[in-house]
């Protein structure tokens, strides 16, 4: 038992390594990369492309894929290998990670060989931006409840209705949908997929606004769009197929439960610097314990990612204990920000740049927290994954079996 | 990145769980338990013949050579099938101890025979209700002699040797003592357990000696992490094993007409222990790369295993009696011996609270 590389993880890391050295400037010890507020930022998009762009004429960039796409078929470890070495840089962010780690790999499974050829290239060098627009106002955990329409007029469809929580909808060239093209078959049996030039007439992107102020999402109204039958991917009704494959891969990446912001360390230097009664409040019994609880669960979580990654270094299948990342780690970022906020006493309440502790980084995490208990599956649809496919528990009774889809009952709350 | 046991260890377990299958069903644990006798001889025997009392100490003491990677796997399946043996004092505590503290002399004397089962080894901590650190026993070693009281002691009943927390004249210190002699008094304690029996041990000028690298605080306190690690693998067993029969008997059994199983409010739950149970065995993989390298981090994880184990074992403990509705809070039922166990467990290396505390201090030092 260790944590150190084989043989052939090492000499890959250090080829990343040569090769980043060469193009790219190693951040300082302790130094961090900007934080850019989001894609939105001056500037950023542009750089983001271009970095890409640069990794891609070296093959560093999507090196998961297969070579004939151009990629270098890297294996799973070699990826976090190079995403490991990447982050030591201070480069651009990669905000195109819905394409190339999700549709990308969905075109390969299912697309046409002149989809391939057409879009892939692009995508890896990020020349195009891509979105994926599934969830609707009433189809979120019951994505196969989708209502978009589409229908076949000649050699082309035509799409009505609306899609929502769409990340970078706004910058993208192109875009992925799933669609409702026969209301008699059963729910999933009547779903076609498509791909969707986002410059088409008729579609309107407006953007979320979420409760921390970011608007990382948007709405997409659909009206008359046409799309011809050439950007359908799989057969037509057998669009259900792509989008488990591109869930899947979904969840490979959101699975990871990296990125979910402030950690241990900040809350328990938060503890030191705090006072209750004029003592650092990490000497108070009651703190002591919520931060010790804190502690364990995420070491536990950071293990289990180790565990995973050693199941890839093997080149074996990881086993079913990943699938508690996210499931776990959401809701614990929120418990861990408002107990840091608690922390702060009445000034917890605040969020003011200069005068709350931290810039009133728990405070931002605090309100950005429920949301990561809601995106790429909800706590609750996350424990019926595991409890099905982990535990092998019997799945739900659903009260839309084998009923056509518009048979099924409907109903939105306001 | 390895951070897994290799196959040849993944072997050795699987060795281990075949054999326990065979010799030791949960109904080993019911017969002690309900016999109230001090534990089963036969598997005793058993698991001495297997060599795995001596399974991480060195061959030139009489044992296996292995490592503690190895006993954590054995102790693990230990903790499966909730053996009712005296395999955590005598080998995580007693035969520790004389590993890590012991002269040559003293690990001559005693380990080939904890080694072959012929002693049974156990530990002496706590004195009263309440929590007792080491810095604070009342027990006293002075002159080769030991004074004072130690509730509770597992397995007190059947030990010959004890490694006793006592107070010396420059602090706390590892005394080893044998409990076949003047001196010493041992009354059998209910158990909330009765598979794992309790004692009081009364010392009144016992013959005693210091173990020879054993005093101090430190010392004491790397005893209960090294023990904490090794217990973590049995509390994680046990919480595997009681997700399993609580996940068999959900499917079985009817009632609105479909398995109880298929209800949200048990699928959560089976699927938050089974979360519970992955958080501990990651904890305990750490802690067991920690204690098998010497790593400085066994301080932290040490800490992390054991309230992590605790939780998930207690949690497990728990629902498989509220899973399995009236039968499960019934004697004939299995459930009550995990519900036991777990919370036994939990309490005897000092509590899950105790640990959380020094967690703090030590990532505060």
């Amino acid at each position: 038992m260790d944590f150190n590389d084989t043989t052939e993880e090492a000499a890959f890391r250090n080829e990343a390594r040569r090769w980043l050295d060469a193009n790219a400037k190693c951040l300082a010890p302790g130094q961090k990369r900007a934080r850019p507020a989001g894609a939105d930022s001056p500037g950023l998009l542009e750089s983001a492309k271009a970095w890409q762009a640069r990794k891609a004429d070296a093959k560093w960039a999507c090196i998961t894929w297969p070579v004939e796409y151009g990629g270098r078929g890297a294996s799973g470890i070699q990826n976090v290998i190079f995403n490991q070495e990447e982050a030591r840089y201070n480069v651009p962010p990669n905000l195109f990670g819905i394409g190339q780690g999700m549709l990308g790999p969905t075109i390969m499974a299912h697309g046409t060989p002149a989809q391939k050829k057409r879009y892939l290239e692009p995508m890896l060098r990020a020349d195009e931006v891509w979105c994926q627009m599934f969830s609707e106002p009433a189809a979120g955990s019951d994505l196969a409840g989708l209502r978009m329409t589409a229908v076949k007029d000649g050699g082309v469809w035509i799409v009505n209705g609306q899609k929502i929580w769409t990340t970078g909808a706004q910058h993208s060239e192109w875009g992925m949908i799933v669609t409702r093209t026969d209301p008699s078959a059963q729910k999933h049996a009547g779903i076609t997929y498509f791909i969707v030039d986002m410059k088409s007439p008729g579609i309107e992107v407006r953007p979320i606004h979420q409760i921390d102020g970011s608007k990382d999402f948007n709405q997409v109204f659909f009206s008359d769009v046409r799309i011809p039958d050439e950007n359908r991917v799989g057969a037509v009704n057998d669009g259900w197929r792509g989008a488990i494959t591109t869930l899947m891969n979904e969840r490979a990446s959101i699975g990871s439960g990296a990125g979910m912001g402030l950690g241990i360390q900040d809350l328990i230097r938060l503890a030191r610097e705090t006072e209750w009664d004029g003592r650092p409040a990490i000497e108070d019994p009651s703190v002591r314990e919520r931060i010790a609880d804190f502690y364990w669960k995420l070491k536990g979580l950071e293990y289990t990612g180790y565990r995973t990654l050693t199941a890839l270094s093997r080149g074996t299948t990881p086993g079913p204990e990943n699938s508690i990342a996210k499931m776990v780690g959401a809701p614990l970022r929120q418990e861990l920000a408002a107990f840091a906020l608690e922390l702060q006493g009445a000034a917890g309440a605040t969020a003011d740049a200069d005068l709350t502790w931290g810039g009133g980084a728990f405070q931002q995490g605090w309100l950005g927290s429920p949301g990561l208990r809601l995106a790429g599956g909800t706590d609750e649809i996350l424990h019926n994954i595991v409890a099905e496919r982990v535990l092998g528990l019997p799945g739900e009774i659903r009260a839309d079996k084998d009923k056509a889809f518009s048979d099924i009952p409907t109903g939105s709350a306001r | 990145m390895n951070f897994d046991f290799s196959e040849e260890q993944k072997l050795l377990q699987k060795t281990a769980r075949d054999y326990l299958d065979d010799h030791c069903g949960l109904d080993v644990c019911r017969s002690v338990l309900e016999s109230g006798g001090t534990h089963s001889d036969a598997l005793w025997k058993g698991v001495a013949e297997m060599g795995w009392l001596g399974a991480a100490v060195p061959e030139e003491y009489g044992g296996a050579g292995f490592g503690r990677l190895e006993l954590a796997l054995i102790a693990q399946e230990l903790g499966r099938a909730l053996a009712p043996i005296p395999f955590a004092p005598s080998v995580y505590l007693a035969t520790e101890a004389l590993l890590e503290f012991g002269s040559d002399a003293q690990k001559r004397a005693y380990l080939p025979r904890l080694v072959s089962g012929e002693l049974v080894g156990t530990f002496a901590l706590a004195e009263r209700a309440g929590r007792s650190g080491a810095a604070d026993v009342a027990t006293s070693f002075a002159h080769g002699r030991l004074s004072g009281t130690k509730f509770p002691v597992l397995d007190g009943g059947i030990a010959g040797l004890v490694v006793v927390v006592a107070k010396g004249d420059s602090g706390p210190l590892l005394a080893l003592a044998e409990l076949d002699t003047a001196g010493v008094e041992v009354t059998p304690v209910g158990s909330i357990d009765p598979s794992r029996p309790q004692s009081r041990i009364i010392f009144d000028g016992a013959a005693a000696e210091p173990l020879a690298n054993g005093a101090g605080e430190a010392a004491i306190l790397h005893l209960l992490d090294r023990a904490a690690v090794l217990t973590a693998f049995e509390q994680i067993g046990g919480a595997e094993r009681a997700l399993e029969v609580t996940r068999e008997f959900t499917l079985g059994r009817y009632a609105f007409g479909r398995p109880v199983a298929s209800f949200q409010a048990l699928k959560h739950r089976m699927v938050d222990l089974y979360a519970a149970i992955q958080l501990a065995t990651s904890n305990a993989y750490y802690g067991a790369w920690a204690l098998s390298t010497g790593a400085a981090e066994l301080a932290t994880a040490a800490c992390s295993a054991r309230i992590a184990a605790s939780e998930a074992f207690d949690l497990a403990g728990k629902e498989i009696i509220q899973m399995h509705g009236g039968v499960g809070y019934t004697m004939e039922y299995d459930c009550h011996l995990f519900y036991r166990r777990a919370k036994l467990l939990s309490l005897s290396l000092g509590t899950p609270g105790e640990w959380r505390d020094r967690l703090i201090d030590r990532l505060e030092a």
